[in-house]
């Protein structure tokens, strides 16, 4: 694009980002209160899919423990707010530093290695992160939790608590995108996509793989500590089964959705995210249900759609999806329809 | 000291269980190269056939023991060749999500077909215990490992002795070559599926008694699956018994020794163990050390 510095092309496409900016701006005003409350969630998972993506679209590294640092992020908003008296909107950067933090601290062990073991290792940290909360009532509530105080719109505005909480959102989101362009376009985010494609040749060139695979963990945890903080202002009461193992896995569902590798395919992710469990799903399933006479409103019925979605989508898209680490380099068309037939095995290759 | 030698012995019945189901884990990763995140959630749902089989869990009957590892091996033969073989061709990862987007499957089936509800599974063996010198051991806890064990050795006796073992270990080893020499690789995976699911039901109806069967009751069993996996290296299946019942009788003992560390910090503990051996002998204990060529 002619005019535009290369600053502005490492923050993203200007012209898509307005597109964003105008629909933002206009959605309170099309949809209804309880509408825009749910898209204030879309927000804040966009956010929470956007350092994921960071982690496993363009670095490779799949994370099945991401929900956890969301938690992290719930949690110190709201011991911030509860017991320290902290203003909600302070706590947001903080809770990602936070969060941040411990995934950098997290990522040293676990990123040194190549192969399965980040997604084993991070697999236990939900589950983990539950013990904890439940091993320190004191300082976490327990098995209680905490309630954070009723959300109300600040800066002399007077507007109801759902659209306040939407633009919060939305504004932190609209925020956190251009960043996101900023970390992937630059030379750590070339360093990024060497590790993804080929380690070995990344070593070669002087990449520190560990040192990337680090940092992208602690960028990550960073981004679904801030979405943490705002899902913890959104629904005003944390607790230890606010964040349990299935929100991870969902947020992994989302970047496979949204196309690993394309950090605006994370809106798609997060409207996935955010209305598989309320809408989408249970409308797929009295389709389903008109057909074969089963209860379609059980618990668990919303886990088996999801997954049979995930499912669907590999399938899809056998090269696509290959990958994580090649379905990669954008768009989504090539998730679902790949261009060329699936080569031959590479399983004797990469030995 | 009578103490010690009860914190021993549930410590190996423990173990015993996250062996089982870390061998299993290992198995399908030596064979594939993929971990396969679904092996907790088949376990537990081979245990929810069991209590259903069993009259929902009034007595355990042992036909319903083996007819389950009938059913879980079925199962599992089935599982890989409709969902894990179509993406023999695409990269480990997609094959590594297929294995995730199977554990969301079948913990939300359990969930819809059984219900979320905390259910009673029966256990094999009494409640009592022998005492010998003063020190109680639990009849429950011997049989567990007992089981498990006996288990482990079949399984050993046939990848040493059979034919077919040593097909299935060829193929692991070295599929083209195995490929080349009349070997049919695919099936012989769905076979190690298979094996890995029936391990994973023995596992589940041995620890269900005491957990209580829950769809999600598998999930902490398969993280001390996973740090017994690493502990004793990740392609050792010798390896894979001996970690989990190290990790077994050390939580156990930590838990009984160490005040702090109460039931809810063992998982906290269990991770800390797996990035310890990650950071510190990443190949396990009894682990090679994995050249990469280029």
């Amino acid at each position: 694009m002619p005019g535009a510095g290369p600053m502005t092309r490492r923050l993203g496409n200007p012209v898509a980002f307005g597109v964003l900016v105008v629909a933002v701006i206009a959605a309170p005003f099309v949809f209804s209160n309880y509408r825009t409350y749910q898209l204030g969630f879309v927000g804040l998972y966009l956010v929470a899919l956007l350092g994921l993506d960071i982690l496993t679209g363009f670095t490779g590294q799949i994370s099945l423990g991401h929900g956890a640092f969301m938690g992290i992020g719930a949690y110190t908003t709201t011991i911030l707010v509860v017991d320290h008296g902290v203003r909600d909107l302070w706590t947001i950067p903080l809770s990602g530093l936070a969060a941040g933090v411990i995934g950098l601290a997290f990522g040293i062990p676990a990123t040194r290695f190549a192969g399965p073991y980040l997604a084993l290792a991070t697999f236990a940290i939900p589950l983990a992160f539950i013990g904890l909360l439940k091993r320190f009532p004191h300082f976490t509530g327990g098995n209680v939790g905490k309630s954070l105080p009723q959300l109300h719109a600040e800066f002399g505005w007077h507007t109801s608590p759902s659209i306040w909480f939407y633009v919060v959102c939305w504004v932190v989101a609209l925020v956190m995108l251009p960043l996101a362009f900023f970390v992937v376009r630059g030379r750590f985010g070339r360093a990024m996509r060497s590790v993804r494609d080929s380690e070995i040749a990344a070593t070669a060139n002087g990449v520190s793989t560990a040192g990337v695979k680090t940092l992208a963990f602690g960028i990550s945890a960073f981004y679904c500590g801030v979405a943490g903080a705002l899902y913890g202002i959104g629904i005003t009461y944390v607790n230890p089964d606010t964040f349990p193992i299935d929100l991870s896995i969902l947020l992994l569902v989302g970047i496979v959705l949204g196309g690993a590798g394309s950090l605006y395919g994370m809106l798609f992710g997060a409207l996935f995210v955010e209305f598989i469990r309320i809408s989408w799903g249970p409308s797929l399933l009295d389709l389903f249900s008109k057909v074969h006479h089963v209860d379609t409103h059980a618990p668990g019925s919303g886990l088996v759609v999801y997954g049979v979605v995930l499912l669907v989508v590999l399938y899809a898209a056998p090269s696509g999806a290959a990958g994580l680490g090649r379905f990669s380099f954008g768009s989504r068309t090539r998730i679902i329809r790949p261009r060329r037939p699936p080569g031959p095995p590479a399983k004797g290759e990469n030995a | 000291m009578q103490t010690f030698f009860q914190t021993l012995t549930t410590g190996l019945s423990d173990g015993a269980i996250y062996g089982s189901l870390a061998l299993a884990l290992v198995l399908i990763y030596k064979a594939t190269e993929v971990i396969n995140f679904a092996q907790g959630e088949m376990a537990m749902f081979t245990t929810y056939i069991a209590w259903a089989l069993m009259g929902h869990g009034s007595t355990f009957e042992w036909w319903a023991f083996f007819a389950t590892l009938g059913i879980a091996f079925l199962g599992g033969a089935a599982l890989q060749q409709t969902v894990i073989r179509p993406l023999e061709r695409a990269s480990v990862l997609t094959a590594v999500m297929a294995t995730i987007a199977l554990l969301v499957i079948l913990n939300g089936l359990a969930a819809w077909i059984w219900s979320p509800q905390l259910q009673f599974f029966p256990s094999p063996f009494p409640t009592s215990s022998w005492v010998i010198g003063g020190v109680h051991i639990s009849k429950q806890d011997v049989g567990t490992f007992g089981v498990v064990m006996a288990c482990v050795l079949v399984l050993w006796l046939f990848f040493r002795f059979t034919k077919l073992g040593l097909a299935m270990r060829a193929g692991a080893l070295n599929p083209n070559a195995a490929r080349l020499m009349g070997v049919r690789t695919s099936w012989l995976l769905a076979l190690g599926w298979g094996f890995a699911a029936a391990l994973g039901a023995v596992s589940g109806m041995m620890v269900a008694p005491t957990v209580f069967l829950t769809p999600n009751m598998m999930q902490a069993i398969l993280i001390y699956a996973f740090a017994a996996a690493i502990l004793g290296g990740l392609e050792s299946p010798f390896g894979a018994v001996a970690g989990g019942l190290t990790l077994g009788v050390l939580l156990n003992m930590l838990g009984q020794y160490v005040h702090p560390v109460t039931s809810e910090l063992q998982l906290p503990v269990a991770l800390g163990i797996l990035l310890a051996v990650l950071l510190i002998k990443p190949a396990g204990l009894f682990g090679r050390v994995v050249v990469r060529r280029v």
